[in-house]
């Protein structure tokens, strides 16, 4: 091994054996071994036998999907939904809306008109195949979703005596703080070993290009760092446009802002740009999904039993306005209820597929939407789009990227909180929440935040009546023990949603894993 | 919080910034949230976000069970292997928290919300029953439950006691 170049292989089963399987797949991901999602095209299916049909339950995307593309092959299809609207997670809440939670607070929504809160998902990458197909196919207007912004805040109670700090000063010091130790390390031949001389001298001028380091090699304050990390007195015209230099922070100061926790999500191939948002809100793609199938939905239907035999399925549900209970039978049934709410229905799934279904957690998170009387992000911070980063429990606060430089109220999304945090304001009341997220926010803008706030609203997934919860969160131990279980066609019954993929969380995997499903439900009843 | 049970949370920590991206991660913000450390403190802070205030549970599409009045709550042995493992939707919480915070809740929700068992749960009860993180999940959830049940509920009172 010494003096050989290391092989991608036994680079790679190094960090396997130090940082275990899911760093190695980050880390093939990154190297471009691991696949981005999966989607060939539409599924293209069609000769259903006659009078064949399917029963849906769920009209999210997986659902929606599944009822369009079946009903395309010459199905007859229809969709029992517990909620009042299509759409599951793709949800939009606006002004004027009412959203009551689990525990029995209302919200009703005073945002002013056109301002929206996307309690889930929010932003699609562009390598989400699948989904913008069927956005482009089914009229969803997309607009770049603003996902990277240097010139937004890093904020940690630990760094700086708890100042936020702009992302791009953080992000220059540490690169050119590392440029300059390794190119240390290659004065004092530290790294010989690792590489050819040649190579040696090249990875030398690109650390000084990279970190912008000066003629000597040092990371220092000059005109030069100061073009990644900001001016001191920027640029500009006539007498006094000579600009002059900010000064760089220390590395220990550096390290304690965490900030390359920021840079390497940034890098992470599912949040990378460019990514989308729907024009008017998330919630258009669910509107743009149940435009395409009218009449096949039945709403306010809740699922309580579920049971096929050799013949069809039957789905025993109440409506939830009268109490009367219906039955429904089909040929077939794909099934996209939440695994949190499924794993409560009486069924006679195979033990099997019971045991997948009552084997994955549901995570928590909480999103709090912030109206503010005007876009002082904009106007007094040049702040465009984009998120600023805390270690407070809000995790961070996001600007809209609509309607820039617009006058009026405008919505911020003022916590996307998970884990701890999130179960932390997902136990309080809607008013708490708010007044957490004002408190928390007010360290990226003291003098605006609760001076230009208007109203806000909160969505805890953990109190979401249709799925108590926000999304499956496997593990690599029950993902072996459970998801080709899981998402087996199971006599006549197939699951699917974000669940029932390995892109969890994601629309992407919610309508992969339907595309999935539907084909192997149509070979089926076509062999049957 | 021990030494221990902090470098097993930053590992934790570490171990979940490496995992693939969900979309459903904030991202790298949040990292420090307050540390609940007394029963009530640990419920409002954790398990208030499902359970809701006061132990009433809810329902709606499905049910989030009550913990008032809940007479489940008798053998400790039960709430244990429950905080600590997870069921359906729950997540196992022994990854997320110590063995000293899920005794101190246990404790607390037996005690409180129209329960009365009086005996302390702690530490080393919920460690016999919890030895390490879940990295079998819910199937080792199962199992736990399988030996428990196995255990006379006199035997378990005693060793838990």
């Amino acid at each position: 091994m010494q003096g050989q170049k290391s092989t991608r292989r036994q680079v790679l089963s190094a960090i396997g054996v130090l940082g275990g399987s899911a760093l190695l797949y980050n880390m093939m991901t990154t190297m471009g071994y691991a696949a981005e999602t999966q989607f060939a095209g539409p599924p293209k299916l069609s000769g259903a036998k006659k009078g064949a049909s399917v029963v849906v339950l769920g009209a999210g995307l997986a659902g929606m999907l599944a009822a369009y593309e079946l009903t395309k092959a010459g199905y007859k299809v229809q969709i029992l939904e517990y909620q009042d609207r299509s759409g599951g997670r793709n949800w939009s809440l606006y002004g004027g809306d009412t959203y009551t939670e689990l525990g029995g607070a209302t919200q009703n929504v005073k945002f002013a008109a056109g301002n929206y809160l996307n309690p889930g998902p929010w932003r699609i990458p562009h390598h989400h195949r699948a989904l913008l197909h069927y956005c482009k196919a089914f009229g969803v207007n997309l607009e770049p979703f603003i996902q990277f912004n240097h010139n937004a805040f890093v904020h940690n109670t630990e760094a700086f005596g708890g100042a936020p700090q702009r992302f791009r000063s953080l992000a220059a010091d540490f690169e050119g703080h590392v440029a300059e130790l390794l190119g240390k390390a290659l004065d004092q031949k530290g790294l010989d070993a690792e590489m050819t001389a040649e190579d040696r001298d090249r990875l030398k001028e690109a650390l000084r290009d990279w970190g912008m380091l000066d003629k000597d090699f040092k990371y220092a304050k000059n005109l030069r760092s100061s073009e990644h990390r900001g001016f001191d007195r920027p640029p500009g015209g006539g007498v006094n446009g000579a600009p002059s230099p900010s000064e760089i922070f220390g590395l220990s100061d550096v390290l304690d802002s965490g900030v390359w926790r920021q840079m390497s999500f940034f890098m992470n191939s599912e949040f990378q740009t460019t990514m989308f948002q729907p024009t008017g809100g998330m919630g258009m793609i669910g509107k743009a999904f149940a435009a395409q199938i009218p009449g096949l939905t039945t709403y306010n239907a809740k699922v309580t039993k579920l049971i096929q035999d050799k013949k069809g399925v039957t789905v025993t549900w109440s409506d939830t306005g009268t109490g009367k209970v219906n039955e429904t039978k089909a040929d077939w049934c794909v099934c996209t209820i939440p695994l949190t709410i499924l794993s409560q229905i009486e069924s006679n799934l195979s033990d099997k597929m019971q045991a997948a279904v009552a084997a994955v957690p549901y995570t928590n998170s909480v999103k709090i939407g912030l109206e503010m009387k005007r876009r002082f992000w904009e106007d007094d911070y040049a702040i465009y789009g984009g998120h600023s980063f805390t270690n407070q429990e809000i995790g961070l606060i996001s600007y809209p990227n609509n309607n820039l430089f617009k006058d009026g109220p405008a919505v911020l999304l003022g916590a996307f909180s998970s884990g701890m945090g999130g179960y932390h304001l997902g136990g309080m009341s809607p008013e708490e929440r708010i007044e957490v997220a004002l408190t928390q926010g007010s360290v990226f803008h003291p003098d605006s935040y609760r001076k230009e706030f208007l109203s806000g609203a909160s969505v805890a997934w953990s109190r979401v009546p249709w799925i108590q919860g926000c999304c499956a969160r496997w593990t690599e131990e029950t993902r072996q023990a459970h998801y080709q279980d899981l998402v087996a066609m199971d006599g006549r019954v197939v699951l699917a949603g974000e669940h029932a993929s390995y892109v969890g969380c994601w629309m992407e995997g919610a309508l992969l894993s339907s595309l999935d499903a539907i084909t192997r439900l149509h070979k089926r009843a076509l062999e049957a | 919080m021990t030494r221990l049970v902090k470098s097993g949370l930053v590992l934790a920590a570490a171990l979940v910034l490496a995992a693939p991206a969900l979309a459903d991660e904030p991202g790298p913000g949040g990292s420090k949230p307050p540390v609940p450390k007394t029963g009530a403190e640990v419920y409002t802070m954790v398990c208030q976000s499902c359970h809701m205030a006061g132990g009433a549970g809810a329902k709606g599409a499905g049910m989030i069970p009550a913990l008032a009045n809940n007479p489940k709550l008798k053998v400790a042995a039960y709430p244990i292997v429950m905080v600590a493992k997870g069921r359906g939707g729950m997540p196992w919480f022994n990854d997320t928290l110590s063995a000293d915070q899920m005794a101190a809740v246990i404790t607390y929700i037996r005690t409180n919300f129209g329960n009365a068992y009086a005996e302390p749960v702690t530490a080393a009860d919920v460690a016999k029953l919890s030895p390490k993180p879940a990295a079998g999940g819910h199937k080792a959830f199962r199992d736990l439950r399988a030996s428990a049940r196995k255990i006379s509920v006199r035997t378990m009172v005693t060793t838990l006691a």
